[in-house]
């Protein structure tokens, strides 16, 4: 198996023996199909067992798995004919914020998304998608744009934070986020956001806000990062696997506290397995959101954003947590 | 504080009933404040006096909200709203104390229920609605009950009609409430968000320190933004920042003075000055809302 994790050592036990009886009955012409789909079978049974019972820091090291499908993937295939857009106007353009525009079935879509890249040199490029505030604004700026194009828009988030730099301090990384978050409450367009992977803290929800807030089975989305969590509350770096635990972050926690509106299932194994379906799947559940969203007139749309974030979090929902 | 424990040595040698007299005569070592820049020693009292202030080298320690309140507002005039508030550990969360005992703890040492007092009071005059976040608890950080008090003061002084001043000084999110905490970040800039655009005039006051969830919402988003001297105000830690680059931090980094520098905020106010120049600026904004 290809860039095996570690808790799927059992599952790459049973592929070896598959492998090597598939060896066997082509050197030997003795007919073992029997045996290898016996084997197959168990193969699946094991994955689903495993995968159904995954801990919050085995989806940790499953999100961060080098094949996991990136933004760029989504938007290829989201909006095809895209045209991409650049900079903040201000200061710099910033690599690690993707946005672009295309037709997604008969419509304008802006897509915009932390841009992690698929290989080293890309991953230095973008800053391995940790956003300076030249992102932030350029991604505002970019929602602006979007409302002139009646686009609905996308937004995907996977990136480990904000980036924590001196420039990124100078240039005011606080007031860049915090200007997001209220702007993005009097954006005229439908806005859905979608953690693909790894939603951290206010890096993530700069680019968050929207009237649908969609994780994929196997994202997670924290107030901090568990190594962060680790460093700073346990004073200890070898415990973010226990923060993990205690964050409660995955996709299953986060709707079961009603702070998301949909888990989007992944192909067995992670979307790495099997990353078209697992796009599909995306795509399938934003397409039957913006049915409902688009119905909706520009203030409408914005008054019940604003409800929902109101009452999302808010005191009177919590107390059905307590005790 | 070696000197000090001289001194309670006479005073129990001088005595038959030591530990009375000790209760009586002689300054606990908790009366005494040990200034974290210049290292001189300061009466508790003479401390408060001056504004918090050390009196030999003006480093500014920190201010409870309760000071703040006689610091800055009109005698007797704050009406605190929402105060019974309280927060309670929503996911189990334990780390090297339970978020349960660290609440109860900080209430006991505060007298507060939360990390915010908010109300309406008045300033010179001037009706305003007021946000002042206690650091003491839990480093005055922003889980569900603060971002929640911080939207309904925004919408209780849209509804009067008011202009709304916070004082700030926080770690960042509540990290014990895990996203519950990080949700509050989108819901205060949402708020405040609706009632700036309803001509709602917001005054933010950041102090020692804000930093992290909290600067990266409410904190930023004043009309108007004012720092004491020599806070730390950033978004991310210092050390992060440090770790990450790997290169040298500039002098006076992510301090009001570097962040002034920096264009991100309007000026820098002396403890002292803070009441003169809010009053002049709600004064300018009455008037212009009478010219309207």
């Amino acid at each position: 198996m290809k860039n095996m994790l570690p808790f799927e050592k059992p599952m790459a036990d049973i592929v070896t023996k598959i492998e090597e009886l598939e060896i066997e009955s082509k050197q030997s012409s003795i007919d073992l199909s029997s045996s290898i789909e016996l084997l197959k079978a168990e193969l699946e049974s094991e994955s689903r067992k495993i995968f159904s019972n995954l801990s919050r820091w085995e989806k940790v090291q499953l999100l961060r798995h080098i094949d996991r499908p990136k933004t760029i993937d989504f938007v290829k295939t989201l909006i095809p004919d895209y045209i991409f857009f650049c900079g903040d106007r201000l200061f710099h353009e910033d690599p690690a914020i993707f946005s672009a525009m295309g037709t997604f079935g008969d419509r304008n879509l802006m897509v915009i998304g932390h841009n992690k890249g698929k290989d080293t040199k890309e991953n230095i490029l973008c800053n391995f998608g940790c956003a300076n505030p030249e992102g932030y604004r350029k991604a505002l700026r970019l929602m602006r744009l979007a409302e002139k194009f009646n686009a609905p828009i996308v937004t995907i988030i996977d990136t480990q934070g904000a980036n924590p730099g001196i420039i990124a301090e100078e240039n005011g990384q606080s007031e860049a986020i915090a200007r997001n978050l209220r702007e993005m409450f009097s954006i005229q367009v439908p806005i859905i956001a979608v953690v693909i992977g790894e939603g951290g803290s206010g890096g993530a929800l700069g680019i968050g806000v929207g009237d649908r807030v969609l994780m994929m089975e196997h994202s997670i989305y924290s107030v901090i990062s568990p190594e962060g969590c680790a460093s700073i509350l346990f004073r200890d770096s070898t415990k973010a696997q226990l923060s993990a635990e205690q964050l409660k972050l995955t996709a299953k926690d986060l709707y079961h506290f009603n702070l998301i509106d949909e888990i989007i299932p992944e192909p067995l194994g992670g979307a790495h397995r099997d990353p078209r379906s697992a796009i599909e799947n995306v795509v399938k559940s934003i397409q039957t959101h913006l049915m409902v969203l688009d119905k909706l007139s520009p203030s409408h749309l914005m008054d019940s954003r604003y409800e929902k974030y109101m009452n999302l979090a808010s005191y009177d929902s919590i107390q059905r947590f307590n005790g | 504080m070696y000197s000090l424990k001289e001194g309670n040595m006479i005073s129990f040698n001088r005595s038959n009933k030591p530990t009375i007299i000790r209760e009586q005569e002689t300054i606990k070592t908790s009366d005494w404040v040990k200034c974290p820049s210049c290292k001189s020693i300061t009466y508790q009292k003479q401390l408060e006096e001056n504004m918090q202030i050390c009196p030999k080298c003006n480093f500014y320690f920190k201010m409870n909200a309760k000071q703040r309140i006689s610091l800055l507002l009109d005698e007797g005039t704050f009406q605190e709203i929402n105060p019974d508030l309280k927060s309670f550990d929503i996911l189990g969360f334990e780390d090297t104390k339970s978020y349960a005992k660290r609440l109860e703890d900080s209430m006991q040492k505060t007298s507060l229920n939360e990390a915010i007092l908010t109300g309406k009071a008045s300033v010179e005059n001037n009706p305003l609605a007021i946000g002042i976040m206690e650091f003491e608890f839990v480093g005055g950080s922003m889980g569900v009950v603060v971002g929640e008090k911080i939207v309904r003061l925004a919408e209780y002084a849209h509804k009067e009609n008011l202009p709304l001043l916070i004082i700030s000084s926080s770690g960042g999110a509540r990290m014990q409430e895990g996203m519950f905490s990080l949700l509050q970040m989108a819901r205060t800039s949402g708020a405040i968000g609706r009632f700036q655009q309803n001509n709602g005039l917001y005054i933010s006051l950041l102090t020692n320190p804000t930093t992290g969830g909290v600067s990266a919402s409410f904190a930023f988003l004043g009309d108007i933004i004012l720092a004491e001297p020599g806070a730390t105000i950033g978004f991310a830690g210092a050390r992060v920042i440090e770790q990450t680059t790997r290169q040298k931090l500039p002098p006076k980094f992510q301090t009001s003075e570097f962040i002034l520098d920096h264009g991100q905020i309007d000026k820098i106010v002396e403890r002292k000055h803070i009441r003169r120049l809010l009053g002049r600026i709600l004064t300018f904004y009455k008037r212009g809302s009478i010219y309207s």
